[in-house]
């Protein structure tokens, strides 16, 4: 049956199940619609799946495939050479997840696919934790954030490690594209997924993506924690195109202090409360000044 | 027409001839020779498949799933560790429904390390629901890749065909490795049906989310399917057999038609059974006649198949068990036929409790027989079992 296409036609149909001021879900809807119903999305476990496809229904009005937590890209290696054998190079092959798959137990199969150079578009909805199960320490999850698994008690500041630096290791594998985006400015993210269309060989995306449940923020406040994130600096947006920075996001001249960004959310309150909560304020902001200065934001 | 060619490379021009669209490969011993034939055909442009180097068996077993999905006819081969690596893509294949075939080239698993032949790896993925065949010889490895490609895609289950590292990939023997042509009489090009697989002008979920509400309906439907393998193998052998001249039962007798004693296994060591069988046999009921057995043990042991009745009723016998998922419950019954001493003879064990193929016979004869059933697990990491041990153990069982 042929669907009659309305003027309003979205790709993801409603139902989903995802929770109010969801950051994952208004990126993965803006970027099945830019790609168009040529695309085949091949997805990681997680909240992207989770919400989207529970039996018998499913939003995805073009075609995909959830098999693992870790494997969607060697399954999009197969289903590519499947378009080569039945020459339909026209299909936009898209691989997405959050950050638990892309930073961590995904890793080594994506280094495998982003090496064998496979015509993908890569996804990652960044979250900075394992939201699915309940907000647990992901490689993705910053200095000083309160998660399930890194609980701020008085004896500890919550998670300990730094955020892996995970475009710099696409960018090592000699990415055509790589950039990174926030739900705070949706119109950049849908640009960045046009361009990425556009190119050839591996591609990653890395947005930004509020998890108003595990990051204990106002619903209301989604898209204002994202846009703070980018503006202090924390989260640097930028494009790299054939391994040169070629664009960035400035932030604003009366750059706000990371504190603007922390009071926001639950899972940075705590660090108010002693002075190792403190230090770690203090070298948040020093990461955001870095931040501004590496990638030229002012 | 015969030739005298390797195990590996036998399986791998029969897979090649199946045409297959994309066969991805990682290296592990024994399997590796399967995989380096297929890209030395597939770059001398002798075939025309996808040749994907994979990452890690993960991504391999991963990226045959992916073309299985969209709906291609898909091929990969491993042993041990990589079978176990690759284990959570290998139940989600089956529960995905996609007809992959793969290759087991059996291997012991890791620790102690060890790449010499058992069947351990196999039992790993015994509920993973897959079909599951045995090849006794290069010539079975051959001809059970061609039918579970054929079956595979009508059930919509992945087949694995076991064949003993070394001892059959590695071994150079006369085999019959069927044309693309002939294989097309009985394996048809694969066309997946609609909306079961990924495609732009059908868009489809597969792998949706299943919750308490529908999950087990998912889960009877593969068992019953899986199970459904079993009368179809029987059916598949007949066309077989037409276009081929051989074929293949789930559970295949050889011995003394009224035996007294029976050892049941599978893989390579079953030739070495049924020699320790027609040694017997002869010994037993006309010693004159060893010499001439004896000379005749080099030679194809599918023209010997008639010679166990010549020898009288009484003797000894063996059991080859060719599929084992599903397990043939009943053929086994049948061939078994009143048999009341009965040893397993096996490269496995269940860890904690006996072998794997034991746990099958000794549920299948539950209530049928009364037969005393003796287990061995034996020759784990590559040990050879003699034909002495064989013989141990059937004097053992007439005593």
């Amino acid at each position: 049956m042929k669907i009659k296409k309305e003027k309003s036609y979205s790709l993801i149909a409603p139902g989903h199940t995802a929770c109010v001021g969801c950051g994952m879900i208004v990126a993965l809807t803006m970027a099945v619609n830019t790609l168009g119903d040529k695309t085949i999305v091949c997805g990681a476990t997680g909240c992207s799946e989770v919400t989207t496809t529970k039996y018998p229904a499913s939003v995805f009005r073009v075609p995909y495939i959830h098999s693992l937590f870790e494997n969607p890209a060697p399954v999009a290696t197969g289903v590519l050479a499947m378009l080569k054998r039945k020459k339909q190079d026209d299909v936009n092959v898209v691989v997405h997840g959050g950050d638990g798959f892309f930073f961590d137990i995904g890793l080594a199969l994506n280094s495998g696919a982003w090496t064998r150079g496979d015509n993908i578009l890569y996804i990652c909805y960044d979250n900075e934790a394992y939201m699915n199960t309940g907000a647990q320490s992901s490689g993705s999850t910053p200095i000083g954030s309160y998660t399930m698994t890194t609980p701020a008690t008085s004896f500890s500041t919550g998670n300990l490690l730094h955020k892996k630096d995970l475009p710099a290791i696409a960018l090592a594998h000699g990415l055509p594209y790589v950039a990174t985006a926030t739900v705070g400015d949706l119109s950049d993210f849908r640009e960045k997924v046009k361009k990425a269309a556009a190119i050839k060989g591996p591609r990653y995306i890395q947005v930004y993506s509020t998890c108003a449940p595990g990051w204990n923020v106002e619903a209301c406040n989604a898209i204002k924690v994202a846009k703070l994130a980018q503006e202090t600096g924390l989260y640097p947006v930028f494009e790299y195109v054939n391994g040169r920075l070629s664009s960035v996001m400035k932030v604003p001249n009366e750059t706000p202090r990371v504190e603007r960004f922390l009071e926001l959310q639950g899972r940075f309150r705590h660090l108010g409360n002693n002075e190792e909560g403190k230090k770690i304020i203090k070298r948040m902001q020093k990461q955001a000044d870095e931040n501004i200065e590496r990638f030229g934001l002012r | 027409m015969k030739k005298c060619i390797e195990g590996s490379e036998a399986v791998a021009s029969a897979v090649a001839n199946c045409q297959p669209d994309v066969v991805a490969s990682y290296p592990i011993t024994p399997q590796t020779h399967i995989v380096e034939y297929l890209a030395w055909l597939k770059n001398s442009h002798r075939a025309d498949f996808e040749f994907i180097q994979a990452d890690s068996e993960f991504a391999a077993a991963s990226i045959v799933q992916g073309a299985a999905a969209a709906g291609g006819r898909t091929y990969t081969a491993t042993s041990a560790q990589g079978l176990l690596l690759m284990m959570e893509v290998v139940y989600a294949t089956a529960g995905l429904r996609l007809p992959v075939v793969m290759t087991l080239a059996n291997r012991a698993v890791s620790a102690p390390i060890n790449i010499w032949n058992d069947q351990q790896d196999a039992m790993a993925m015994r509920d993973a629901g897959w079909m599951m065949l045995f090849a006794e010889d290069n010539q079975a490895a051959v001809d059970l890749h061609i039918i579970a490609y054929r079956m595979a895609e009508e059930l919509r289950v992945p087949a694995v065909v076991n064949m003993d590292g070394f001892i059959l990939t590695h071994t150079v023997e006369p085999v019959d490795v069927p044309s693309k042509n002939q294989i097309r009489q009985f394996l048809p090009r694969y066309k997946a049906a609609k909306n079961t697989i990924l495609d732009v002008n059908h868009p489809v979920t597969l792998g949706a989310f299943v919750t308490p509400e529908h999950y087990q309906e998912f889960r009877q439907e593969l068992q019953q399917d899986l199970l459904a393998a079993e009368g179809l193998f029987i059916k598949e052998n007949k066309k077989f057999k037409q276009v081929f001249g051989r074929e293949y039962k789930s559970v295949e007798y050889y011995g003394a038609k009224k035996p007294e004693a029976v050892i049941i296994s599978f893989g390579s060591v079953v030739g070495t059974i049924k020699d320790t069988v027609d040694e017997l046999n002869s010994t037993l009921r006309e010693p004159s006649a060893f010499t001439s057995v004896s000379a005749d043990k080099h030679g194809d042991k599918r023209e010997r198949i008639n010679q166990g009745d010549k020898q009288g009723d009484r003797g000894v016998g063996v059991v080859n068990v060719v599929m084992f998922r599903p397990f043939p419950k009943k053929e086994i019954g049948e061939v078994l036929n009143g048999c009341e001493k009965i040893a397993i003879i096996e490269k496995d064990i269940a860890f904690g409790s006996t072998g794997g193929l034991d746990l099958e016979v000794k549920a299948a004869l539950y209530g049928k027989s009364s037969a005393e059933i003796k287990s061995y697990s034996m020759g784990l990491g590559g040990r050879d079992i003699t034909k002495e041990e064989i013989r141990v153990i059937f004097e053992k069982m007439l005593k």
